[in-house]
């Protein structure tokens, strides 16, 4: 605790705790919608999470337990020096586990053990405006979404079909929360978007550079935008992963020497490591009794 | 002199920590409308400001936070001067301009319509009514359905505001506009967020 005295608690002082947490409470009432509010400047450059950061921030408390994770892993980069901000900052419980924690801070994907109710998953967002490359006006992407307006949308979506035959969107895969907003989801593959729809765990997005805070509640209609005769679909893998055999999993591909061989793995580290532990395996994974000796 | 210790007293004893407990029961009854969360007893501020309401109006106000009291509570100088001394709150006498309102008789209330129900455009500029009630266990079940609630929610505050059921479907048919409620009971909170529907329980 000596550590913590330096700092309040979580980092951030009660003031902009307050602020970001009234911001948190209309964005929850109003699902989809980004409320602007006053980001502060956090020990880490923007584009490392700082809107997450913030959202995590303003809602932990002694009692939670922390899961960090970046692109679905809990060990890289991102999610280890996130995670050791807030074990010093905070002083919480933290977790690599899905199932134990009680708040999931994530950078670009969602777990694929699903949620529970009673679980946050925090999201950083580099860009919330899912208008913005189409239209870079701030006060005219305001206009479109007070008037529903996103025929826009659907003419990007339509260009992806006449040019490539298909949907060509792969990540930040646009949604429409509740029949209303439309909504970037962050750039998570839009294999996750699916999960998205009514969930039981409550979703946070926070934008540090951007300025916004959005919301999903638990069991909310999360649709993905698409064609009657282009219906949404997700990504799927033609081998299962080669650490744990998953087949339903998303996967990362790992280039293993400059001959061009690679392997495919869950981008999901504990959903990976449960499904070894429970003696799963795939075709590159090391035998058991070898890997003990 | 007693009305002065009246003001000073009855804070939390630990700001950050108890307005995050506070804040984490809020967050909870706004994603979950119609559930009653129980918080315990953390601050106390002069009657008729109930310990729950001022536990919320500490953890949620404060210079940046205008708000509208009514007569019941800023009639009351011991309980005004508890608000502007633990929350340094700004006092606005239009609830067209609040971002929040703080309710102690929901009989005399003003009309859902008379609050600020944001713009088109921002949404989120608009009044949180926190109405301080009995309790939760009233006569008459309300259904709710919408976000945050799996199939339906059933809700009984022992008070609501005068024709509240037609009041809210206007409220509900302005959406993305509109106000949202918390209500504050004895020793628990609910909220109803502008996105949820109300339909009477069947008799």
């Amino acid at each position: 605790m000596t550590e913590l005295a330096t700092y309040n608690f979580a980092y951030l002082d009660e003031q902009t705790k307050r602020m970001i947490r009234r911001a948190i409470l209309k964005a929850i009432a109003i699902p989809g919608y980004q409320v602007p509010f006053a980001s502060r400047e956090m020990p880490m450059p923007y584009g490392w999470g700082t809107g997450g950061v913030q959202v995590t921030a303003a809602v932990i408390g002694p009692n939670d337990t922390l899961k960090v994770i970046d692109q679905g892993a809990d060990d890289t980069t991102n999610a280890v020096s996130i995670r050791a901000f807030f074990q010093k900052v905070s002083n919480v419980r933290v977790t690599t586990k899905t199932t134990e924690a009680t708040i999931i801070q994530t950078r670009h994907r969602i777990p694929e053990t699903a949620l529970q109710a009673g679980q946050t998953l925090v999201y950083q967002v580099p860009i919330p405006e899912p208008l913005r490359f189409l239209e870079p006006r701030e006060t005219e992407t305001r206009k479109m979404h007070a008037l529903e307006e996103y025929g826009l949308m659907h003419v990007k979506l339509y260009e992806d079909i006449a040019r490539h035959g298909r949907i060509a969107t792969t990540y930040a895969y646009p949604v429409k929360v509740e029949g209303r907003y439309v909504m970037d989801p962050s750039p998570t593959p839009k294999f996750d978007n699916p999960k998205m729809h009514q969930s039981p765990a409550l979703q946070l997005f926070g934008a540090g550079r951007e300025k916004r805070i959005y919301a999903i509640p638990p069991y909310t209609e999360v649709v993905s935008l698409d064609f009657e005769d282009h219906p949404f679909e997700i990504q799927t893998f033609s081998e299962p992963c080669a650490l744990c055999g998953a087949k339903g999993s998303y996967l990362d591909e790992v280039i293993l020497d400059d001959k061009g061989g690679s392997m495919f793995v869950c981008s999901d580290t504990d959903f990976c490591e449960d499904r070894q532990a429970e003696g799963h395996r795939g075709h590159l994974s090391a035998n058991p009794a070898e890997a003990a000796e | 002199m007693r009305a002065v210790t009246q003001v000073y007293e009855g804070g939390f004893s630990d700001a950050v920590f108890n307005s995050q407990e506070v804040f984490r029961a809020l967050m909870e009854a706004m994603a979950s409308p119609g559930r009653v969360v129980e918080i315990g007893k953390l601050a106390a501020a002069p009657s008729p400001i109930s310990s729950v309401a001022a536990s919320v109006a500490a953890t949620l106000f404060d210079h940046d936070a205008t708000v509208w009291c009514d007569k019941s509570i800023a009639g009351s100088v011991a309980a005004i001067g508890w608000l502007k001394f633990h929350t340094g709150l700004e006092l606005t006498s239009n609830p067209s301009d609040a971002q929040f309102a703080l309710i102690g008789d929901l009989e005399t209330m003003p009309s859902l319509e008379s609050f600020a129900k944001g713009t088109s455009e921002y949404p989120d500029r608009s009044t949180t009514i926190i109405l301080q009630i009995d309790g939760f266990n009233g006569p008459e079940e309300l259904t709710l359905s919408g976000p945050g609630i799996k199939d339906t929610q059933g809700f009984a505050p022992s008070q609501l505001p005068k024709m509240f059921v037609d009041q809210w479907a206007a409220n509900r048919g302005a959406f993305p506009r509109g106000i949202d409620l918390i209500f504050v009971g004895k020793g628990a909170l609910a909220a109803l967020p502008r996105t949820t529907r109300i339909s009477k329980k069947e008799a």
